[in-house]
């Protein structure tokens, strides 16, 4: 079992390595010019050269590389390109933004998709159960940006109950900065919260059809017994794995969420220095993202291989 | 025992086929021409020459959700195929060939796959100038890992069944056997995933062109219509309601489209082929 | 259909479950057909027929556990109380307690993510109102009994550790747990090593001896049970066709389709070569593809028009229910 983790780990290195290189390589072969962008179109060659130098811009390519991984390794993620401040305190003040935006998120689609995934499950012959399905499916279909734009119409303009956008410090007003996460959270939330709960309710309904469940009745167990002692452990194991999954989704998510209601984290960092060039941010960000996602997905193989004692004990 | 035909496979057939038909009518006739600016009519509610009423430049909403149809489909329709067309050969290497090869490719395809098709289309249209072509490559490229896995899983199934033993020993090749064998077998779950797939890019390029980094106008995209409507939404916030609305209707079409079809070529086959990869 | 009816009541004391009539039906086809027989208490009864006979949908109709699409009708009189009519609730004081069921995969059969000993106690904690730590050495206890070794060790242990036999040792323990008056076993070897078999069969039996259950024993293998049982059942299309003591039924069969069955047994003292497999002409036909009337009439060597309808069984011990019977 040690073995298999070592190798597991082994290979989250392995794709870090080779997603790192391909992030490299695609922001690097930008044809629009940082220079450029900084000193306006009507600069001098000569400027251009000046500050792409300043930039450390003229070095080869494998060079840059090195230095980037290297420093990242270090804690040290560069200086951004256009406003010269260091890009790792950049981050990790866009994360007191994002960071909340995903945990809120994340837990909204939790508290909604188990209970509601288990009902559809259980259900699935009945009224109950199809209904919770079709809005579901409903769910899945609508795009998180426009679920935003909707929440903000309904609750922020007809309302006004909460802000259709912007973002005041934490530090400044913590009630305020909640209250600006309420939406972006609930839409991002309830998107997330229906194709959670497909998930749920599809490992509930083929639990049911287990001859262990069957089983477990014949023992004299009722029906939400044998699902509450026996199929939900069985059914977890699907279910986390889709939860990794789902991690991506979320954090594309609240990248586009974040520019419907304006505020000031990583996804619109992103956006921002995507469009002024601003090569390292970019790097930085799209790595840091990568990454996360690697290493969520390499955990929740891990758990999933504990969970389920077939892998456990045969590996 | 005949088999009813299920009712999401009916709704889905119904609202893909609506999506298709205002594409096609649309690529000849829309009751005004959705690019044609009027100041003067700008978001007015709807009257009898615009049913939907108009947008901030006056443009028949209209129109130009029915012109709009025409690029989600074009969207969805080439890049299911780059998917397709390099997921497939990759997903049957990978099966046929075992051992270093599909070891490496399945791990690039995993590399790939935390890499959503949105963070992709934003490199890309930090690249290139962001258009269709980039947005469309980008999901394009976000989708090959679901097929190649989709593929590889049911190809290795496959193989371990007796009649591909048999075909080896009478020389068949690895091509014949991917072509002859594994291609008919996966068929059905590669329908189903392509149309799951084409919800999943509808919904892509929706963000994206949202976000500025797909069409580019003035060709109309529901997307980008959502984010041109956000400045007005006090003014007119139906203007951010039929585009929105049409591609939840879209998507909706197509993930139906692709429960139905599962449901109906054989549930449980589809299910174990599709859950080995 | 005539069926068995309780003609003495007498003998209603000495039986455990009464079926009368009993119908499962999928929609509107039905699969089972009144079938009627009675389980005395410590006795062994076997049932007989090949797959699509309607004998493990039976045994289901019996425990209230048929899968959804089927319905049952008819009467299971367990002690004078209706299975079929009774609530989930009362049912399940019933499943697993006096009446328990073996299944024939063990490792579908357990649960694969759960430790077999929690598996074994679970019925002592339900039934009996044990605590855990009662009921682990409770459970422990009934490992033994089913001879599994190192049962302290397996308590811990998961399903997909165990050999087949174990397995299905583990699954007679939680079976036979609470005592129960009836145990049905639904083909319980058909998926054991044939050199398990005859030991799981011998640990059966002496288990339901020991606590004077009465058992149902579901095969199609009629050598298991013409040793295993003292009487049989042979279903065939969702009827039974014959029903008698071991010895009457496979001695002299009176069905013909048991004729068939029994000639169909290759025997080791024969002399093989000269002999060809007797096979019965045709094929068992689908779940409600069977001909009206008997279900044998186009496999059997001796039907004609009038076996268009179906015959009532009758007899008095070794009933049949054939227009032509051999005897």
């Amino acid at each position: 079992m040690g073995v298999q983790i070592l190798i597991r780990v082994a290979w989250l290195i392995v794709s870090l390595i080779a997603a790192s290189i391909l992030v490299f390589a695609v922001t690097n072969v930008l044809p629009g010019d940082v220079a450029a962008v900084i000193l306006g179109t009507s600069a001098t060659p000569e400027a251009l050269d000046t500050l792409r130098h300043q930039l450390g811009l003229d070095q080869p390519a494998w060079i840059r590389y090195v230095q980037w991984v290297g420093g990242m390794l270090h804690r040290d993620f560069g200086t951004s390109l256009l406003s010269h401040s260091a890009v790792g305190p950049l981050i990790v003040q866009k994360l007191s933004v994002s960071a909340p935006l995903a945990i809120a998120s994340a837990v909204i689609a939790l508290a909604l998709a188990l209970p509601m995934g288990v009902v559809a499950g259980v259900n699935y012959r009945k009224t109950s159960g199809a209904i919770i399905s079709a809005v579901s499916l409903l769910g899945i279909a609508i795009p998180t940006f426009w679920a935003g734009l909707l929440l903000a119409t309904i609750f922020a303009i007809q309302l006004k109950l909460l802000p259709a956008g912007g973002f005041v410090d934490w530090s400044d007003n913590p009630l305020g900065a909640a209250r600006s996460l309420i939406l972006p959270s609930l839409a991002l939330g309830l998107v997330q919260a229906a194709v959670l709960t497909r998930y749920v309710r599809s490992a509930i309904v083929d639990v049911q059809r287990e001859d262990f469940i069957r089983t477990a009745r014949a023992k004299g167990l009722t029906r939400w017994q044998a699902l509450r002692r026996h199929g939900f452990r069985y059914a977890a194991i699907p279910v986390v794995t889709i939860l990794g999954i789902q991690l991506t989704g979320l954090l594309v998510g609240a990248i586009v969420i974040e520019n419907v209601f304006v505020l000031p984290g990583l996804g619109r960092l992103l956006f921002q220095s995507v469009g002024n060039r601003d090569l390292i941010v970019v790097q930085d960000l799209v790595m840091l993202l990568t990454a996360v996602v690697l290493v969520v997905n390499f955990l929740v193989d891990l758990s999933y291989r504990l969970i389920d004692p077939r892998i456990r004990s045969s590996a | 025992m005949r088999r009813r035909l299920p009712l999401t496979l009916v709704v889905g057939v119904l609202l893909v086929a609506l999506v298709i038909v205002t594409a096609l009518i649309s690529s000849v006739w829309t009751p005004s021409d959705p690019t044609h600016v009027e100041v003067s009519a700008r978001m007015k509610g709807p009257t009898t020459s615009y049913l939907l009423g108009t947008d901030q430049l006056g443009r028949d909403e209209l129109s130009r959700i029915m012109a709009g149809a025409r690029n989600t489909l074009l969207v969805g329709i080439v890049t299911v195929l780059i998917a397709i067309g390099v997921g497939v050969p990759l997903g049957g290497v990978a099966a046929l060939y075992r051992g270093r090869v599909e070891d490496t490719t399945m791990r690039l395809s995993d590399v790939l796959l935390a890499f959503p098709a949105i963070l992709l289309a934003i490199m890309f249209a930090a690249v290139f100038q962001p258009s269709t072509v980039t947005a469309m490559a980008a999901i394009g490229i976000a989708l090959v890992p679901v097929f190649a896995r989709v593929v590889r899983g049911a190809g290795l199934q496959i193989m371990q069944q007796d009649y591909v033993t048999i075909t080896r020993t009478y020389g068949g090749s690895n091509a014949w056997i991917f072509v002859r064998h594994v291609l008919p077998n996966v068929s059905s779950v590669l329908i189903v995933q392509a149309t799951v797939a084409f919800a999943v890019a509808i919904l892509a390029e929706a963000a994206l062109s949202y976000l500025g980094l797909g069409t580019p106008p003035p060709t109309p995209s529901w997307g980008r219509m959502l984010s041109e409507s956000q400045t007005f939404l006090d003014q007119a916030p139906m203007l951010a309601f039929w585009p929105g609305a049409s591609i939840a209707l879209a998507v909706l079409g197509f993930n139906l489209l692709g429960d139905g079809l599962r449901d109906l070529l054989d549930p449980k086959l589809v299910e174990r082929l599709e859950l080995s990869s | 259909m005539i069926g068995l009816g309780v003609a003495d009541p007498s003998q209603a004391q000495h039986d455990t479950l009464v079926v009368e009539d009993l119908t499962v039906a999928v929609g509107t086809v039905e699969v089972v057909h009144q079938v009627s027989f009675a389980l005395e208490a410590g006795q062994r009864t076997g049932l007989i027929g090949e797959s699509g006979s309607g004998k493990t949908l039976t045994a289901l109709a019996i425990m209230g556990l048929l899968p959804e699409g089927l319905s049952a009708n008819g009467r299971v009189l367990y002690r004078g109380r209706d299975l079929l009519a009774m609530s989930e609730r009362e049912l399940c004081a019933v499943r697993g307690d006096r009446v328990a069921m073996i299944f024939q995969e063990p490792m579908t059969a357990l649960n694969p993510v759960m430790k077999i000993g929690e598996q074994v106690s679970e019925p002592l904690r339900l039934h009996r109102g044990m605590g855990a730590r009662q009921a682990r050495s409770a459970a422990v206890q009934a490992l033994e009994r089913v001879r599994l070794p190192d049962p302290v060790e397996k308590m811990h242990a998961y399903p997909h550790q165990l050999s087949g036999g174990q397995r299905q040792r583990a699954m007679i323990a939680m079976a036979t747990a609470c005592s129960p008056e009836l145990v049905i076993a639904d083909e319980p070897t058909t998926a054991l090593d044939v050199t398990v078999q005859a030991q799981i069969l011998e640990l059966l039996v002496g288990l339901v001896e020991e606590g004077g259950s009465s058992l149902l024993l579901i095969s199609h293998d009629l050598p298991v049970v013409a040793n295993v049982c003292q009487r049989v059942l042979v279903m065939y299309g969702g009827h039974i066709v014959e029903e008698g003591s071991v010895d009457d039924v496979f001695g002299e069969p009176r069905h013909p389709y048991t004729r068939a069955l029994l000639d169909a047994i290759p025997s080791l003292d024969e002399d093989l070569p000269s002999r060809k497999l007797r096979a019965i002409a045709g094929s068992v036909p689908g779940l409600g593809e069977f001909p009206p009337g008997c279900p044998f009439r186009n496999r059997c060597p001796r039907a004609d028009d009038v076996c268009a309808v179906m015959p009532a069984i009758e007899g008095s011990d070794h009933r049949a229910a054939c227009w032509h019977p051999l005897a």
